[in-house]
């Protein structure tokens, strides 16, 4: 128990500063400026303004990284949804991106970007950390989830037919691989950050072959890793007991098919923040990593200086740590989190305070 | 709440209920179809059948003690006895989670009797402490299909295909189903919730249906529309934005864990599950306590607001309205409730509690 105590006290808010053994970063800094290259997708609406005080911060911190900025604009080839070439190139060179929001093209029956994007990369797990952020009260006490979602199949196969007038099937595809792939990356991400369970959430009741067969798969892995205690657990326990108390997840990391992670990400999201605009995000890959803000593009106060940069700058946080600039994430995390605890006037308006995009830019940049 | 019966008789077949279909009354008396189900649903049974007995509610029960661990043909008897006496009140079965035996029996019970339509009213109580109060939710879900086909199969080892099967015929079926509720009951707006983003056409034959039908047929309802990640998200951090809202199967049981934490737990929720011919009342968040079980410290409150709503059904409003009213009292008393809304009283002390403040009534 004490133990226990003292890794979660030393944790910090992404508590990813070793990392996983699946995923890791293999890119080189450049020999002649010892400068790491990262592919920049600033996004639409307010991500122009949030990429820039990140672009600022790690000025400020003098963070070995360079931008190459990437745009994603969507090009729709033999009518699918496909990224610009540039970009892929620039991504598969560097390895590592950061993802602003983008605006949902509007195109029916197009495959959403950010889809394309976990498919063109092979982006299979998806890390989303919620937790309380001290000095900033909201309805929900002691938060400190980690939830991991499989990000290419199960229900987001996009198979769906019209099998008669007025009756639609859509198939929901599990499969083994893929299953395996991101539960070992859940093993091995519960070590690497020091948490001594692994939940898997499930429907087995109901989905007795496609969500048996994710558990089955979790529990003939679980051998391979006998430090670490596997649960299985309904998905309708989970979501009952993190929303009563979610205290008794903070040693815990959960995994789960596409759709469960897809409604848990964001649920704890609302436990930890009550919005989307403080949670940070991984997309990992086995050769490519793209971390990004999860909220959306916030067209309504674009060019205003008044969004919150915070998902973004936590998001690039988990990406320094990933890319093994553990100190300087470290530094940024503190400066981003004791600026929104100091006061409303150091918050933005999500947070109910009176800062601008540039002033909380600069509160960070001076705490750090 | 369920003012009077929730089963709609405005328009269309598959809403219809005319007299005939009704339960029927021998000699004064309604028959009752009990199923205590597994877990706890004894000890919360037994409660109802205490009140209703101290009260003379005029109601005879014909139990179908079965367990969900039973062979599928089990369910038949609970159908059967349903059939004949056209309502009930349901503990829940236990499903494993193994792979072994039979799928769910509620499943099965649903789907033999068409009941489609799930109702769980999502209410803060007055003596319960919660984070957020003012919480007014109404989940309605439908029953019968979606995710929960129970159609699988693996193409090849190691590759598992389930479906969800949505049809228009069901959407527009469980969406006047919502908004009947919302015009009985006095709420303001249906929110249809959806992963129609991704799932264009199955989520999106859901979505629409419930916004023609709200068009076309109750224009004095509002009609709003939300994504199922993001209904969860605010659901957790700004309830009160919710009135009623009409879920496919999967999303429905997803809102009504959460609706259930909101309140105070599961053990506060009631519900129901209509049909065209049947009424079965069930707790809303279905948990069947294995964990409790036998150890008379469940609470029943669910189980007995489950039968209120059934009482109303069936016209018997006064005896509704003094066991609905006598359980709310002791809860916001506060001096004999169970655990889990943070009294020490047992199952029996709770029932006990509420018999006595019956008589002062």
């Amino acid at each position: 128990m004490l133990r226990l105590q003292l890794a979660r006290n030393s944790r910090r808010f992404l508590s990813t500063k070793k990392q996983p053994s699946i995923g890791r970063f293999t890119g080189k800094p450049d020999p002649s400026t010892g400068k790491f290259t990262v592919s920049f997708i600033e996004g639409d609406g307010v991500g122009p303004e949030i990429s820039k005080s990140v672009k600022d911060i790690f000025k400020a911190a003098d963070v070995p990284v360079q931008w190459e900025k990437c745009d994603v604009t969507p090009l729709f080839i033999n009518g699918l949804t496909t990224i610009p070439d540039p970009a892929v190139k620039s991504i598969y060179k560097n390895l590592v991106a950061l993802k602003g929001p983008l605006a949902t093209p509007i195109g029916k029956g197009h495959r959403s970007l950010n889809l394309t994007l976990r498919k063109t990369f092979g982006l299979f797990a998806n890390v989303r950390p919620a937790k309380s952020i001290e000095g900033f009260k909201t309805t929900y006490d002691n938060v400190d989830l980690v939830l991991i979602r499989e990000n290419t199949e199960g229900e987001y196969s996009g198979i769906e037919h019209v099998v008669s007038p007025g009756v639609v099937q859509s198939i929901k595809l599990i499969t083994h691989d893929a299953s395996e792939r991101v539960i070992r990356y859940a093993f091995e991400y519960a070590r690497a950050v020091g948490r001594p369970k692994v939940v898997v959430v499930h429907k087995s009741t109901i989905q007795r072959l496609a969500d048996g067969l994710f558990v089955s798969v979790a529990q003939d892995l679980s051998k391979e890793y006998p430090d670490i205690e596997l649960q299985t657990e309904l998905i309708d326990n989970t979501v009952l007991n993190v929303v009563s108390n979610p205290g008794t997840y903070s040693d815990v990391v959960a995994v789960c098919p596409n759709l469960y992670g897809d409604i848990l990400s964001d649920l704890n999201s609302g436990l930890g923040a009550g919005s989307l605009g403080l949670t940070p995000s991984a997309n990992i890959g086995h050769q490519v990593s793209i971390f990004e803000a999860v909220h959306g593009s916030a067209p309504d106060i674009a060019g205003q200086n008044k969004a919150n940069p915070t998902a973004l700058l936590l998001s690039s946080v988990m990406m320094l740590n990933h890319m093994g600039l553990a100190d300087h994430a470290d530094a940024i995390e503190k400066a981003v989190l004791g600026t929104i605890a100091s006061g409303p006037e150091n918050r933005t308006g999500d947070l109910a305070g009176s800062a601008s995009t540039s002033s909380f830019t600069e509160a960070v940049i001076k705490r750090l | 709440m369920l003012r009077q019966s929730a089963l709609g008789c405005r328009r269309g077949l598959a809403t219809l209920a005319s007299e005939s279909l009704l339960p029927k009354k021998y000699g004064g008396r309604y028959t009752v179809t009990l199923i205590p189900g597994d877990g706890v649903g004894k000890e919360v049974t037994n409660s109802v059948v205490s009140i209703f007995d101290s009260e003379n509610v005029p109601i005879d029960w014909e139990k179908v003690d079965i367990s969900g661990l039973e062979n599928q043909e089990g369910v038949q008897k609970a159908v059967e006895s349903l059939k004949r006496n056209k309502i009930g009140l349901k503990g829940i079965w236990h499903t494993p989670a193994d792979q072994t035996g039979h799928g769910s029996l509620n499943v099965a019970l649903r789907k033999q009797l068409d009941i489609f339509a799930n109702v769980a009213l999502f209410k803060n109580v007055p003596g319960v402490k919660t984070r957020l109060q003012g919480v007014d939710i109404v989940v309605i879900r439908e029953n019968t299909e979606g995710e929960y086909s129970g159609l699988e199969h693996e193409s090849v080892p190691g590759v598992v295909e389930s479906l969800k099967i949505m049809t228009k015929v069901k959407s527009e079926r469980i969406a006047r189903f919502a908004f009947d509720f919302a015009l009985k009951n006095n709420r303001k707006s249906v929110c249809a919730v959806h992963k129609a983003n991704i799932m264009k056409l199955g989520d999106g034959l859901f979505r629409n249906s419930v916004n023609e039908i709200g068009a076309k047929e109750y224009p004095e309802v509002e009609v709003k529309n939300i994504i199922v990640d993001n209904a969860s998200m605010q659901a957790v951090a700004k309830p009160h934005q919710f009135d009623v809202l009409v879920t496919p199967n999967l999303y429905g049981s997803i809102l009504g864990n959460i609706g259930a934490a909101l309140i105070g737990g599961p053990g506060l929720v009631p519900g129901a599950n209509f049909g065209r011919e049947h009424a079965v009342f069930e707790p809303g968040s279905r948990h069947v306590g294995l964990d409790i079980e036998g150890k008379n410290v469940a609470n029943p409150t669910a189980m007995i607001l489950s039968s209120t709503l059934m009482l109303r059904h069936l016209g018997l409003n006064e005896y509704a309205d003094r066991i609905s009213k006598a359980t709310y009292d002791v809860i916001a008393e506060g001096k004999t409730t169970t655990k889990d809304i943070g009294g020490s009283a047992s199952t029996t002390e709770f029932t006990d509690a509420i018999i006595e403040k019956l008589k002062t009534l």
